[in-house]
């Protein structure tokens, strides 16, 4: 293949696959939200279907519960990573949590969320290992922790999962911020090991990870398997709330769900600006404060509660694994036992098929939109630096419309739009679909790296007479295993957990764990929901296991290029 | 009626059928043998979706017919596909072959010409459906004109832990009285979840003096005063329900490990077998027991419909003709398989398929058909939706 006349249009092959549906979509949401519907005989524009959502008394509650969750998860998980990241990088506690946090990484939101539920539930876990020898209660107490009306559950299901994700960007972005030698010298100056990461690398390293940490904003407020499983419902977040009047057979709510996808999506646009001042507020404050010379007194208890914090995101999604392990194979398990009267294979066997032929689906659709997306996005950037096509800082943001776009705002437009294109439902048109939002998290996880990479490598390969096909293939490509690997786990996961675009796009014909699992959740059959999530994290936890063990494996003997 | 309007607005011409004739039966096992048919059904009960994929093996077997259950979390949602489908023109073949269905979302896409048929009433079984006795032949008040088949009967049945609470309750004011006593230890699935909305009629239906104004629409003039009762009887109940009801269980399975668990002492089904299942399959303990009022409860069948853009409707059909057999519905009332009543008619049975149903043990919640007593009629869709809706303001956005 000639890949010089292939390269320049894989930009925007990439755009197009990415967008096309994105803009579609949206039109498909911005027309009934201003009232014109016309296949339900609706002409607009109107502005009925807002006038209608303000007046749904739920609204306030459920706004703040979107902006908070949003704003509160993205909060703690970045500080307990970069403080952790800070503390102790390079010591053998970092290198045991990393080990601990990256394949945790891989379990879905969803399974972490029924783990979390089933630990810390009034009868979950935590309650039956205490009581009633502790807590003196023979039945459940009647709290309200899961479901509680704040969305503080929900906001730890997102923390624990949060963590994993930034802490496996940071460690990606940590090859290119040259960490360890400004540490040493910062050390020299008198600084602690954690003032001194926080005043030398983390300027640069934040830069590195700043989309990601849009994405975790963005997402976090916007997110509906784990606000379903952990959120209240009286009323739910905004965008649990929308799916559900998407999904009224009233066709008149949708028109009331497009006003709130408009609504999601303008405060997702509004946190983010919020997010991008305290950066600048921040960057101030830190100015002022490298610039007071502190050098970090109370450096080890910071970094100890990091690790804590750490290690208790790291040990609740472990034993939610745990728990459901022990309910998969639980025979009748009474309140206050802390273990199940019997175990048995019988919930296996009965689950088992389902299972294997939902995991067929998964890997089938995972594999072929993972790899597609690691080729489109290579070809990007290799693109990109080959011929100069440098993106504008607004195509930058066009690349991540998918991802700060909340998925409830244009999916629905999208399944009317491929249906009125007679595109037939099934797995090609739910690989598209996935690909929209593949295709970002691997350009995300990619681009830094790769475009951090040092140039001069490249110079000296062309030096030595390297052909710029092959520059890319002998030199680039290898040095960037780790990250490439990374992204092509990243994408994996990201399908594996997708529900929204197979369900809507699939037309409820392709059915994959996390579709079988979501559907399984409002029946709340433990037994079952423990054998479809531990699938679904089996599904995502290989790539992950693969993605950290190849690059230490072929670099055993190249020190250099392990964390690169 | 809002959303009828709008569905009636969307009426276009159906094109012509050119299926197979359902009174033709050979021709339409004929043209099912080697068909797909995607029955689109909720997904929330395990021992359910067990019994959907025995019905597979069957129809595969005895008709090549490939049957893929589709698993919902809200019917709504395959009624929304429909109505896409046909808004985008798909009037061929459709991604949904069969629906289970029944009350509102028949009504609306019944009122919307969204089903094929007349059928029901041309397949070979339903010679042995119990039509007379069994309220088959309304859904919700709405007449079914041979527009969907059925094949489960459910009944309303309040499921108690006899070693938490003894005694049964005779009246949905007895409920209240108890649950004043012991708060916290009762809940219902949140509406418009259709357990929770049938908890909501069926209190309707018990504490009204006359409950036969609910067979009639619900008008803008008589609603506010008829529901009055039960909006003061749920102001009083709900901070005595299970979290103050400040959440509520997602549905009716979803309460069996609260039961379990000893988080609940009481709450309701919509299957009186229902329990006795989860008994064998240890998700309850086995001192459950179920009771229904001395009022009785309310009682439907549940049914399924083929959408007008199926692209097997033959093999559809077969599947409903198969749900209506002697041999699915006696394993359909197994309480450890399903626990679902059946449709047919014992009478009018061969005394070999009788005796696949008098060889059935109900299982030790299981209620006798003569103690689940008198089943009360379903009010008609247009007060279930209302209630709903109606709930979700004043309840489901509590501060």
């Amino acid at each position: 293949m000639n890949r010089r006349r292939f390269l320049p249009v894989l930009p925007i092959l990439t755009l197009l696959a990415m967008l096309g549906p994105v803009v579609a979509g949206l039109w498909g949401t911005l027309l009934p939200a201003f009232g014109h519907l016309p296949a339900a005989g609706l002409t607009g524009p109107s502005l009925d279907p807002f006038r209608d959502l303000f007046d749904w008394a739920g609204l306030p509650r459920a706004m703040l519960l979107s902006i908070s969750t949003g704003l509160l998860a993205t909060g703690i998980s970045l500080a307990i990573v970069m403080l952790i990241t800070a503390g102790w990088s390079g010591t053998k506690p970092f290198r045991a949590l990393e080990r601990l946090l990256s394949p945790l990484l891989s379990v879905p939101h969803a399974a972490a969320a029924f783990g979390l539920a089933f630990l810390i539930a009034p009868s979950g876990w935590v309650s039956r290992l205490l009581s009633p020898v502790v807590t003196g209660w023979d039945r459940p107490p009647d709290l309200l922790i899961v479901q509680d009306t704040w969305g503080l559950t929900m906001t730890a299901g997102l923390i624990v999962k949060e963590v994993p994700f930034l802490l496996l960007i940071t460690l990606a972005a940590l090859g290119q911020a040259d960490a360890q030698r400004s540490v040493v010298i910062s050390q020299a100056l008198g600084y602690g090991r954690l003032t001194g990461w926080l005043k030398t690398v983390f300027p640069r390293v934040y830069a590195q990870i700043r989309p990601p940490i849009y994405v975790v904003l963005a997402y976090s407020m916007s997110v509906v398997d784990v606000a379903v499983i952990l959120g209240p419902n009286t009323p739910p977040s905004l965008s649990v709330q929308i799916i559900k009047w998407m999904s009224d057979p009233d066709l008149a709510m949708r028109l009331e769900g497009a006003a709130g996808a408009l609504l999601q999506l303008g405060l997702v646009i509004g946190a983010l600006i919020f997010w991008r001042l305290c950066e600048h507020a921040m960057a101030r404050l830190g100015q002022r404060w490298i610039a007071s010379g502190a050098r970090g007194r109370f450096d080890p208890v910071v970094a100890q509660g990091a690790l804590a914090a750490g290690a208790i995101c790291a040990l609740t999604v472990l034993f939610g694994l745990v728990v459901l392990t022990i309910w998969s194979f639980a025979g009748f398990w009474g309140f206050p036992d802390a273990l199940p009267d019997a175990f048995t294979w019988r919930n296996w066997m009965r689950f088992g098929p389902g299972t294997l032929e939902a995991l067929g689906e998964t890997a089938l659709i995972a594999v072929t939109v993972a790899l597609a997306a690691l080729i489109l996005t290579i070809g990007c950037l290799e693109a990109e630096y080959r011929f100069g096509l440098s993106f504008s800082a607004r195509a930058v943001w066009l690349l991540y419309l998918p991802l700060l776009i909340p998925q409830t705002a244009f999916l629905p437009g999208l399944q009317t739009f491929m249906l009125s294109l007679g595109a037939d439902v099934g797995r090609v048109p739910v690989m598209l679909a996935h690909l929209v939002f593949v295709l970002p998290y691997v350009f995300l996880s990619l681009a830094d790296p790769f475009r951090a990479w040092d140039t001069r490598m490249g110079t000296i390969a062309a030096a030595l007479r390297a052909s710029p096909n092959g520059v890319l293939w002998r030199v680039r490509l290898p040095m960037l295993l780790r990250p490439i690997l990374t992204a092509l786990a990243v994408g994996l996961a990201v399908s594996v957990g997708q529900y929204l675009p197979t369900l809507l796009i699939g037309g409820g014909r392709v059915e994959t764990l996390t579709t079988e699992a979501v559907a399984l959740a409002s029946g709340g059959d433990r037994r079952a929901i423990g054998v479809y999530g531990l699938m679904q994290t089996g599904a995502a936890l290989v790539p992950f296991a693969l993605a950290l063990l190849i690059p230490a494996l072929v670099w055993r003997n190249r020190k250099g290029l392990r964390h690169g | 009626m809002k959303h009828l309007a709008i569905l009636a607005a969307l009426l276009a011409p159906v094109p012509a059928l050119a299926d197979t004739d359902p009174a033709n039966w050979d021709a339409v096992t004929a043209a099912a043998d080697g068909q797909t048919v995607y029955w689109n059904a909720w997904g929330g009960s395990t021992t359910t979706n067990d019994f959907i994929a025995w019905v597979g093996e069957r129809v595969m077997a005895d008709y090549g017919v490939t049957l893929e259950h589709v698993k919902l979390t809200d019917t709504a949602d395959a009624v929304t596909r429909v109505l896409s489908e046909k808004q985008a023109g798909e009037n061929d073949d459709g991604a949904i072959d069969m629906i289970w269905i029944n009350g509102a979302n028949f009504a609306a896409m019944k009122e919307a010409d969204l089903l094929f048929g007349p059928y029901a009433e041309q397949l070979p079984n339903w010679a042995v459906v119990d039509a007379e006795g069994k309220t088959v032949q309304t859904d919700f008040t709405v007449p079914v004109e041979g527009f969907e088949s059925p094949w489960a009967m459910a009944q309303v049945v309040f499921v108690h832990d006899t070693a938490d609470m003894p005694d049964r309750l005779g009246s949905m004011q007895a409920l209240q009285d108890w649950a004043a006593a012991n708060p916290g230890r009762f809940s219902y699935p949140q509406p418009p979840d259709f357990l929770g909305t049938t908890f909501l009629k069926q209190v309707l239906v018990d504490i009204l003096p006359d409950p036969s104004v609910l067979a009639d629409p619900a008008t803008d003039e008589n609603y506010d005063a008829v529901t009055a009762p039960l909006w003061a009887y749920l102001e009083e109940l709900t901070p005595n329900l299970w979290r103050e009801g400040k959440a509520y269980p997602a549905t009716g399975t979803a309460m069996f490990p609260l039961i379990a668990d000893g988080e609940l002492d009481l709450s309701i089904s919509f299957s009186p077998g229902a329990a006795s299942t989860a008994i064998a399959n240890n998700e309850l303990p086995p001192s459950i027991r179920t009771f229904v009022l001395d009022k009785g409860t309310i009682g439907n069948a549940s049914f399924v419909a083929i959408p007008y853009n199926s692209g097997s409707k033959e093999g559809a059909m077969v599947v409903a003709n198969f749900l209506m057999s002697p041999e699915a519905q006696a394993r359909a009332q197994d309480p450890e398989i399903l626990g679902y009543g059946t449709v047919l008619n014992m009478a009018a049975l061969s005394d070999d398929d009788r005796a696949l149903f008098d060889a059935l043990e109900l299982g030790v919640a299981t209620l006798s058909p003569a103690e689940l007593g008198t089943v009360q009629a379903e009010p008609h869709p247009s007060w279930a939706t209302r209630i709903a809706d109606d709930w979700m303001t004043r309840f489901g956005v509590s501060e």
